[in-house]
């Protein structure tokens, strides 16, 4: 490899995963910002100007406080949990194509930390591996909510991670490739006449809310954060834990988060493409600065989807209350599993037929059968409930 | 010679974690060091340009059938390993049934052609995926086919097997 291109993937790859971090960082004040505003207070405005100082204010904190491994606990994986659960979530955005391609001294070097032809299923094992952190954490606390926590968060994401991979097979057939630039790239194509908006989420309505649905329960997140449930459970797997191993945990959530939103993003919603983009590229000079401006205006595109999805994390967070586990399960196993299935069967029929929206037939029935429901009176009464 | 000197350190891992999967003796451990060596696999995967299977095996196997597996030994809370008596006679049994499985191992070694690499002819694409759909869906579809109705012949019973009977206790 060429010393130039290695020099500038090492910088592409530090400044990724110092985002990553960034961002992880300042969603933490984000969602304190969001839950506030949502609840109609304040939230944190002390350490510096709106609070913005409040993370490091954290960080401090979570450093300085006692380091505490409970008696009966077994101490390596104690302590190996936190570090599993952070190591999964820092690798996932290895693959994720931040931006198209930056031209130096001649040559294209993407902005992705590297494109391999298996970027999704990269994603998708790292993101099943996740598990294990939290797993293995909860195990080690030797304490029974803590264990209770870890076989919530297992069962959990091996259900949800079935429904996710089958409303991705949807999009690997409309797209014909597992890797995340193609599939980016693909979505650059005019879509009634506008260049850039060929967005993935026209044609997979119904993959797009199941993959949405999954990607709430395979971060742990209201509502589905039913393994740190702390009305049940005290605090689920992290019950035992303090300082910054508690810190991890909690951070690596956040991490996921952003991936998370940067894969919704680059698989529905065109990832750094944007409406107009051939109108842009027509304005700016050509040759390398124009192609560079156009990349950069690209990346500043797909960094503004992903803080929308992780704003809407929060709002979902502080606006709908928690499942019970049972409905966890049956959404899961009985609703999502059979749609996703019914959307690969339609998505293949509507290739077949070269109709690619068919999936919105799929919608439309579903809209329909709800007003129906709706519309008909009830059959019988509820039972009178007994006041005493 | 890199890819030499990661080959070996790779089987090394391998072994040695495959080897502490049956040496220690807590159960959460054991199922950690297969982890372990599934990655391992996994790297070999990478090494011999096989990035699906790769992808696949981790997916799978270390990320569905090992959390499930996880799953199984920290419900029943197997903290301690509880030593069964092993007679002479079962250990003896363990013995031979091993080294015959050894036996038949060697032998199918043994009898392995091995082409010797053509750098001009190989096809660099040869693990990825495409290649590979093709020779599942077009060469081997019957069989591909029939392993899908076994696997679902299997899902089939294994629903049976778990559905709760009338009166039974959930529990």
């Amino acid at each position: 490899m060429d010393s130039t291109v290695f020099i500038v993937r090492s910088i592409i790859i530090f400044v990724i995963f110092g985002i990553t971090l960034l961002i992880a960082t300042y969603s933490t004040y984000a969602e304190r910002k969001v839950a506030a505003f949502l609840q109609d207070r304040l939230g944190p405005n002390r350490a510096g100007p709106f609070g913005i100082w409040q993370p490091l204010a954290d960080a401090v904190k979570m450093f300085t406080k006692e380091e505490f491994i409970p008696a009966q606990a077994n101490k390596w994986l104690f302590i190996a949990g936190p570090c599993f659960a952070m190591l999964t979530a820092l690798m996932a955005s290895a693959v994720i194509p931040f931006g198209d391609t930056v031209q130096y001294e001649g040559q294209f070097i993407a902005v992705q930390g590297i494109d391999i032809n298996i970027g999704i299923l990269w994603i998708f094992g790292i993101v099943s591996l996740g598990v294990y952190g939290v797993m293995i954490g909860g195990w080690a606390s030797n304490n029974k909510f803590s264990l209770l926590g870890a076989i919530r968060a297992a069962s959990q994401n091996i259900s949800y991670e079935l429904a996710m991979g089958l409303s991705i097979i949807a999009i690997l057939m409309m797209s014909g490739s597992l890797s995340l630039r193609d599939m980016v790239n693909q979505q650059a194509t005019p879509f009634l006449g506008v260049s850039g908006l060929n967005w993935n989420i026209f044609y997979q309505p119904v993959g797009f809310i199941i993959f949405l649905t999954c990607a709430f329960a395979e971060c742990n997140r209201t509502p589905f954060d039913l393994p740190e449930c702390e009305t049940e459970l005290v605090g689920g797997y992290h019950t035992e834990y303090s300082s910054m191993k508690l810190g991890f945990y909690l951070f690596a959530e956040y991490i996921n988060m952003f991936v998370s939103s940067a894969v919704i993003s680059a698989l529905y919603f065109g990832g750094f493409n944007f409406p107009g983009q051939a109108w842009v590229a027509s304005l700016l000079p050509a040759g390398a600065l124009g192609h560079n401006l156009l990349t950069s205006i690209g990346v500043v595109v797909f960094f503004g989807k992903i803080f929308f999805f992780i704003f809407f994390y929060m709002w979902v967070r502080w606006t709908l209350p928690r499942f019970r586990y049972d409905q966890l399960m049956n959404l899961g196993w009985k609703t999502l599993i059979p749609l996703a299935i019914l959307n690969i069967v339609v998505t293949g029929a509507g290739l077949l037929f070269d109709f690619k929206p068919a999936t919105w037939l799929i919608v439309i029935f579903v809209v329909v059968l709800a007003v129906i429901s709706a519309a008909q009176p009830r059959k019988t009464m509820r039972p009178q409930q007994s006041t005493v | 010679m890199n890819v030499n000197y990661i080959w070996y350190f790779l089987t090394f891992l391998t072994l040695v974690s495959a080897i502490m999967v049956v040496v220690v003796r807590n159960p959460i451990h054991s199922v950690l060091y297969l982890i372990l060596t599934f990655f391992c696999i996994s790297a070999h995967y990478v090494l011999l340009n096989a990035q699906f299977l790769a992808a696949v095996n981790v997916i799978v196997y270390a990320g569905a059938i090992m959390v499930l597996f996880l799953f199984v030994i920290m419900f029943l809370n197997l903290r301690e390993y509880t030593a069964e008596s092993k007679t002479n006679l079962v250990k003896l049994g363990a013995a031979v049934l091993g080294g015959v499985l050894l036996v038949i191992i060697v032998a199918a070694l043994r009898s392995m052609q091995i082409e010797p690499l053509n750098k001009a002819t190989y096809n660099s694409q040869v693990g990825m995926v495409e290649s590979l759909g093709k020779v599942l869906f077009r060469d081997y579809l019957l069989p591909f086919e029939l392993i899908t109705v076994l696997f679902f012949v299997a899902m089939v019973g294994a629903v049976m097997l778990g559905k709760r009977e009338t009166g039974e206790r959930n529990f």
